[in-house]
């Protein structure tokens, strides 16, 4: 399987377009469009799932992809845009920062990536080193923007990038066991509601979502 | 033979269950000295005859079964185990009832030291050793809840468990093939493999038997122990380590070793020697003088130790048995009067109710049978001629002495010098035995208690005189004793290497130096014999009883029946002249003088407070070390999430670039 044939194309295309909404994802300074990304790479995720079912003709790759369009493509995003709307208008963009660096820094991520994944996946199917490079391009990007990001809600976005990307990496490999997924799926969940309740109180308190508010504050109320 | 340490093992197994209820301390112990009693009775048969090759037990790590022999190098050190161990137990069964955890972990400490004398692999060597250095902590702590005994048994852990780790370490370079010795013997280290494994058992075993500079527990958990345990520790622990370190610097790396391999340990056993005999003359506590006195024999037996290794390494074998000789001689020989001074000084300090010699005095007087056993033991530790201590010394000088057989001029030097320490510390140690037997036996009482001190009697008598008859013993038939080592030597050095014996005598080679002990023994007999009946038999005076001097003090005053304790010299007092001297090499010194303020009448103070340099030098600056590196890691908590998310986000690329750049090379 290579070039020109259809499993891998599809499987490439999806999984550029997802590394392509990593990198609107990094740029994007509406809270609003964020989430929208967000739940487009979510969607594209369960689509790369099911279609790696169809290729390698394993259904649970399908519950997979049903668990990553419910949670990532609705719940998640449904549940940002309701934080998102309790928020005062001026929160609804972000102060601008170093764009263009971060989007050289992650173009600079891919090529490490890549670097690192091809020599090493050598005897692999072309589909799975191609899928795990891409794969760990969207987690670098993912850490890349919980870095560079200032807002809480950003910084939940970073963190289900690399959800994805984890979760595109184990529907890569042939053979990966459901449980794992469902429990990684799971753990996102909650990872997130958490991470929501964070964020509302830190709202609450402080009246801002810039993480580095939190610092001088540290040690305190126990 | 299997069956017979199989079933010693299993009893002390036992014994150990019932110790854990507290019930029938005396059973323990005696029991426990039933099976020592076993273990002698193993070595003896395996030194007079055949040993047991190494027979696979059915039970072992996962990998292999365990392994076990009794070669001659461990029946030898089988039966140093079982000199110390049966007078010690006998001694602890006279005492009153110890604690329950003691009881238990006698019978585990005992058990522990056979396990890694008759291993023949080294997982079992390192179990033996790791239940010998937990039991003999638990030893220790049992009988310290808390406070300055506490920490002692603190330290004393974490050395033993430092030699422990550096022992696994040595073993995984010496046994890539498998832990079996015939396995290692078969692939022996070498290059830089054999040089770190000579470091890690240089600091493994060497920390256990006290070397410098790990040294500084053996002053401090020796004397926290329970009497018994303290002979056990200072007779037959430091032995084991020492059959470690000739186990796996001697024996398993192969005979092709260099002859440089000597020099650290001469080194390290020259300083270790001459710290230990300053420091006994410094002490204040009668167990510690023992202690430190065991600190100077093993600096003695592994300077020996040393230069068996330099002359195998430069092809002279009959000085290399000479060497040999005398470190397995003067083992046993040390094993014997150290367990006698140990529970002289433990009788001692039960009887007489304290361990500060300053408050002993004149117990010859009420104590006459633990201060003949006490003088013996003494005597031998200084090494007088017709004793045990003298024959291997002797050994061990001549040996130094042939140094300059050795080609390379450097060796010849470093053995000259060393042969210079090795002579003072020698007659330090004799310094400090004086000093111990002069202050706790001679002079006057200076306490009631020690006055009114009762003598050992019963089963405790027992206990002294049988290490006593056996230094005797040892001291008059040190030759045949010392022939039942041909087996090690041979098995250590090649067949035709000969202990250094004939007859009744010790002689190096056949036309060389030769002592005869029993003459030496017979002559002095005559002497002794002959002045006493010519001063009792054959004088005409009557003889008659004068008052002591009292050095020219007033005589004391009515509230002091016996005497001004402030007109006998005391501990530190006579300690001073070898303090102010050479104090200072072992320890760091301060002192303070505190006038008494003009017309006040208090008297002015002295105060003076000694800390061993291993402190110093070595433990201080490691804590010092240690608290800046945990206040740098302290400060890694005060980074804001920014910098904690990129610290693990600039890992991460950083270990991905590693791995992309060596796969591109």
């Amino acid at each position: 399987m290579g070039i020109g044939e259809l499993p891998y194309d599809v499987a490439h295309v999806l999984g550029g377009a997802m590394l392509l909404v990593s990198f609107v994802l990094l740029y994007q300074r509406r809270v609003a469009s964020l989430v929208n990304a967000l739940a487009l790479q979510g969607a594209l995720l369960a689509m790369a799932a099911v279609w790696q079912g169809y290729v390698q003709g394993a259904p649970q790759l399908y519950v997979t992809g049903l668990i990553a369009l419910v949670a990532k493509g609705v719940l998640i995003p449904i549940f940002l845009r309701r934080m998102m709307r309790k928020l005062a208008p001026g929160h609804h963009t972000e102060p601008a920062s170093n764009i263009g660096l971060s989007m050289i820094g992650g173009a600079l991520l891919v090529a490490l990536a890549i670097l690192v994944v091809l020599p090493v996946t050598t005897g692999a199917k072309a589909l799975a080193r191609e899928d795990l490079a891409v794969a760990l391009s969207i987690i670098l990007l993912g850490l890349l923007m919980m870095l560079m990001r200032r807002s809480a809600l950003a910084q939940i976005a970073g963190l289900m990038t690399m959800e994805n990307g984890l979760v595109l990496a184990a529907i890569g490999v042939a053979g990966m066991p459901l449980v794992i997924e469902l429990s990684t799926a799971g753990l996102v969940l909650v990872a997130a509601v958490i991470a929501g309740l964070f964020a509302r109180v830190m709202h609450e308190r402080f009246d801002s979502l810039d993480t580095d508010m939190l610092d001088p504050h540290r040690g305190e109320g126990r | 033979m299997l069956t017979l340490l199989g079933a010693c093992l299993l009893a002390l197994l036992g014994l150990s269950a019932l110790g854990v209820t507290g019930r029938a301390p005396r059973v323990v112990f005696l029991g426990c000295a039933a099976a020592a009693a076993g273990f002698g009775l193993a070595a003896a048969i395996a030194l007079t005859g055949d040993g047991m090759a190494a027979t696979a037990l059915p039970v072992g790590p996962p990998w292999a079964p365990s392994l076990v022999a009794l070669d001659p190098l461990s029946a030898w050190f089988l039966l140093i185990l079982a000199v110390v161990a049966v007078p010690a137990l006998l001694f602890a069964a006279a005492s009153p009832a110890p604690p329950p955890a003691e009881g238990a972990a006698f019978p585990l400490f005992l058990a522990g030291m056979a396990a890694v004398l008759v291993a023949a692999d080294g997982f079992t060597l390192l179990l033996g050793f790791e239940l010998m250095s937990l039991a003999s902590w638990a030893l220790i702590a049992a009988r310290h809840p808390t406070g300055v005994g506490r920490r002692t048994a603190r330290l004393y852990l974490a050395f033993a468990a430092f030699s422990g780790l550096c022992l696994i370490a040595g073993f995984a370079l010496l046994a890539p093939a498998g832990l079996g010795f015939a396995a290692i013997r078969a692939a022996p280290p070498e290059g830089w493999r054999a040089a770190m494994v000579l470091i890690l058992v240089l600091l493994g075993a060497g920390s256990k038997a006290g070397l410098a500079p790990f040294h500084i527990w053996l002053p401090l958990a020796h004397p926290a122990a329970a009497t018994p345990v303290s002979a056990l520790m200072s007779g037959a622990m430091v032995k084991v380590a020492l059959y470690v370190m000739i186990r796996l610097l001697l024996d398993l790396p192969g005979p092709a070793q260099p002859a440089w391999w000597g020099l650290p340990l001469i080194g390290l056993g020259a300083a270790t020697a001459l710290i230990g005999a300053l420091r006994a003359n410094l002490e204040r506590d009668i167990k510690a003088i023992l202690a430190c006195s065991t600190l100077e024999n093993m600096g003695l037996i592994v300077v020996g130790l040393g230069l068996a290794l330099v002359f195998r390494g430069s092809d002279l074998r009959p000085l290399a048995s000479l060497a040999l000789a005398a470190v397995l001689l003067h083992a046993l020989n040390h094993a014997g009067f150290k367990t006698l001074l140990f529970l002289c000084a433990g009788a001692v300090a039960s009887l007489a109710g304290s361990r500060d010699p300053d408050r002993l005095g004149g117990l010859i007087h009420r104590m006459p049978w633990v201060a003949g056993c006490a003088m013996l033991g003494a005597f031998s530790a200084a090494a007088l001629p017709p004793l045990s201590g003298f024959a291997s010394e002797w050994l061990l000088l001549q040996s130094l002495i042939q140094g300059w057989r050795v080609a390379e001029m450097s060796i010849q030097l470093i053995a000259a010098g060393t042969l210079a320490v090795v002579g003072m510390a020698v007659g330090l140690a004799a310094a400090a035995m004086v000093r111990l037997l002069g202050l706790v036996f001679l002079g006057r009482p200076r306490t009631p208690r020690a006055a009114g001190a009762p003598d050992a009697v019963g089963m405790m008598r027992v206990a002294l005189l049988l290490p006593a008859a056996l230094s005797l013993l040892l001291a008059v038939l040190a030759a045949p004793m010392l022939s039942l080592t041909g087996g090690a030597i041979r098995q250590l050095l090649g067949a035709n290497a000969l202990a250094p014996v004939a007859g009744f005598d010790l002689v190096l080679g056949d036309a060389g130096a030769r002592y005869a002990p029993w003459a030496v023994a017979l002559l002095l007999a005559l002497a002794v014999g002959l002045t006493w009946l010519a001063v009792r038999r054959r004088s005409s005076l009557a003889p008659t009883r004068e008052p002591a001097w009292d050095g020219g003090f007033m005589p004391p005053p009515p509230h002091l029946p016996f005497g001004d304790p402030l007109s006998q010299v005391s501990a530190m007092g006579l300690g001073q002249p070898i303090r102010r001297s050479l104090g200072r090499v072992a320890l760091a010194i301060r002192e303070r003088h505190y006038p008494a303020m003009p017309g006040d009448p208090a008297t002015a103070t002295l105060r003076v407070d000694t800390e061993d340099r291993g402190f110093t030098q070595m433990l201080y600056p490691l804590a010092r070390l240690r608290r800046r590196l945990s206040r740098r890691a302290e400060a890694l908590r005060g980074r804001t999430l920014r910098i904690n998310l990129s610290l693990a986000f600039g890992t991460l690329v950083f270990l991905l670039a590693l791995v992309a750049w060596l796969e591109r090379g």
